[in-house]
């Protein structure tokens, strides 16, 4: 096959790769993305097996059917709890075949002394480097979470200079390689030193924090391809890589939003180390609550398979209760379980939220009163709080502080995920704090109920 | 600078900005499988590695580093294409229940 056949080739699996990434951004289509990303990359393989002038098949086929049957058996027998770890190896073999292709390239574009462009040595220099950090950080991810190594923050005296001696080691030797030196082993010292740098860039970061690290890994392999890209002139890769490492940049700064934590505080506060510390009873400052969107929100309840929606006074004061039965509607036609849980003294009265929910004609049969939704909530997917607090709030089970200390509760805690739609972080009627919202497994969604509801109505009607 | 060379940074960055673009809107849920989606894209390192490795002049260095770099990534294109599959089973559409 003529290089031209097969850059034109090429550029369908470039448009491939596109309609995944964009197809994977919607719950509707990402399966079909990913298949469709598939069937691009099978095409550049075949495409790239077709090309003139190249040998050693039986040696190719025979290290393809290897990866394979690693690729298939790591992926397929791992549990649904352990996929992120997987990513994280699956990433690092990545990197390091664009650190190996970097080595040998060098090898075999450097016969004679002074040959090297200065283009190509850099390609080298950033193909090695970006690879073997992707390398061997992505092990210390996969070993943290696998629990091979403690998931604690790894830390020592003096690790910042250390790292900083690492780096300057690279720095120093890919200097050389881009003045021209040449010679395998300052390739295979490079790659050395990098890899060292992997590792000690991921050990001082928490277990907690892995699923952010492995994401900004995953960016550096497609940056590490697109480099590798410039050097074999080799247009998909440059495309894919660059596509990688841009989606997979944005996607970390998401990640870290999402969790609240900026990018710079994971890589280098050593999270898990301070939070160890402080204990879980540092309600005080500096604790974090989680926001999210309608169209998340539509999202959770969409793919859940149970709802329960616990009703409050804000529902009453935003007329709700017609918006909150449409949404219910439109998830059960999804075959989603959806049910009310009625706190005997939410709202302003006793019985306010049952006759509220009545006038919306909400079926009787899905409000359940406190007693009998409490042993339901462990196989709730997601609980959503629209303006309830109070009759909502873990300090009446385990704070003998609190004023409420006693009071029967709804234990929304006990839920997979729980999403309290609210206007602000205010204190309910009672004016005490809730520790509910700073719960991990907590996003606030600040809005008011009718018009939250409206929103996630709409987002519904585009799952 | 060669006109190569220009030419390959020009799709370069206009990839990057494409890349930026073409996921601004995805949802908190979608965030691990998207990640495990790119993962799987970047085994395109694979084409490259097939390159080194099916050089006619390889000599015995190239053909082991090229041997072990498809092995890589070939593990990376299936193990990354299979497990995002596994993560989007969950979500598959269910129908409307059967009562009501």
């Amino acid at each position: 096959m003529s290089r031209t056949t097969t850059d034109l080739l090429y550029l369908v699996t470039i448009v491939t790769f596109i309609l995944a990434l964009r197809f994977l951004s919607s719950p509707k289509r990402a399966r079909q993305g990913n298949l469709l990303g598939a069937a691009g990359m099978a095409l550049a393989i075949a495409v790239t097996l077709a090309q003139d002038g190249l040998g050693n098949f039986v040696w190719i086929g025979l290290a393809m059917a290897i990866g394979t049957l690693i690729g298939v058996a790591g992926a397929r027998s791992v549990k649904m709890t352990a996929m992120p770890q997987m990513v994280a190896l699956f990433n690092g073999v990545g990197g390091g075949a664009v650190a190996l292709i970097a080595l040998a390239e060098f090898h075999n574009l450097t016969p004679l002394p002074g040959e090297l462009a200065a283009e190509e040595s850099i390609a080298i220099l950033l193909s090695a480097l970006i690879g073997s950090i992707s390398f061997s950080g992505s092990l210390v991810a996969f070993a943290k979470l696998q629990e091979l190594l403690s998931g604690r923050p790894i830390v020592y005296p003096g690790q910042q200079f250390v790292n900083g001696a690492v780096l300057l080691v690279g720095l120093v030797l890919g200097a050389l390689i881009v003045a021209g030196a040449e010679g395998d082993l300052l390739v295979v010292a490079l790659i050395a030193t990098a890899l060292v740098f992997g590792v000690l860039f991921v050990l001082p970061i928490g277990g907690a924090d892995m699923p952010v690290v492995i994401s900004l890994l995953n960016a550096f392999t497609g940056l590490a391809a697109s480099a590798a890209g410039f050097l074999l002139h080799n247009n998909v890769l440059i495309v894919a890589g660059a596509l990688v490492g841009a989606s997979g940049t944005l996607l970390t700064l998401l990640m870290g939003r999402a969790m609240n934590r900026s990018i710079g505080n994971v890589l280098f506060g050593a999270f898990g180390a301070v939070q160890a510390g402080a204990g879980p009873a540092a309600l005080a400052d500096g604790r974090s609550v989680r926001s999210t969107t309608a169209e998340d929100l539509a999202i959770m309840l969409g793919y859940a398979r149970k709802v329960v929606f616990v009703p409050g006074y804000g529902l009453a004061v935003a007329q709700a209760q017609h918006d909150v039965r449409a949404v219910a509607e439109q998830l059960e036609a999804k075959g989603v379980n959806v049910l009310y849980g009625i706190h005997p003294v939410a709202g302003r009265m006793p019985g306010h939220m049952n006759v509220l929910l009545a006038e919306a004609n909400v079926p009787y049969d899905q409000l359940k009163e406190m007693d009998e939704i409490n042993p339901e909530l462990p196989q709730t997917d997601v609980v959503v709080i629209l303006g309830a607090n109070d009759v909502v709030n873990p300090a009446a089970r385990s704070d003998p502080g609190s004023p409420i200390y006693g009071m029967p509760i709804i234990d929304v805690d006990r839920a997979a995920s729980v999403v309290v739609v609210k206007r602000s972080l205010s204190p309910g009627f009672a004016g005490i704090d809730n520790p509910l919202f700073y719960d991990p497994k907590t996003s606030m969604l600040f809005a008011d109920a009718k018009k939250a509801l409206e929103d996630v109505g709409a987002a519904l009607k585009g799952l | 600078m060669s006109e190569v060379l220009v030419f390959e940074l020009t799709i370069l960055v206009l990839a990057i900005f494409l890349g930026i673009e073409v996921i601004s809107k995805v949802p908190t849920m979608l965030h691990t499988p998207l990640m495990s989606g790119t993962n799987a894209i970047h085994g395109i390192v694979l084409v490259g590695a097939i390159l080194v490795a099916g050089r006619a002049d390889a000599d015995t260095l190239t053909m082991v580093v090229g041997f072990c770099a498809v092995v890589l990534g070939t593990a990376n294109v299936v193990g990354g294409f299979v497990v995002t599959d596994r993560m989007l089973e969950m979500f598959k559409q269910r129908g409307p229940r059967k009562s009501e």
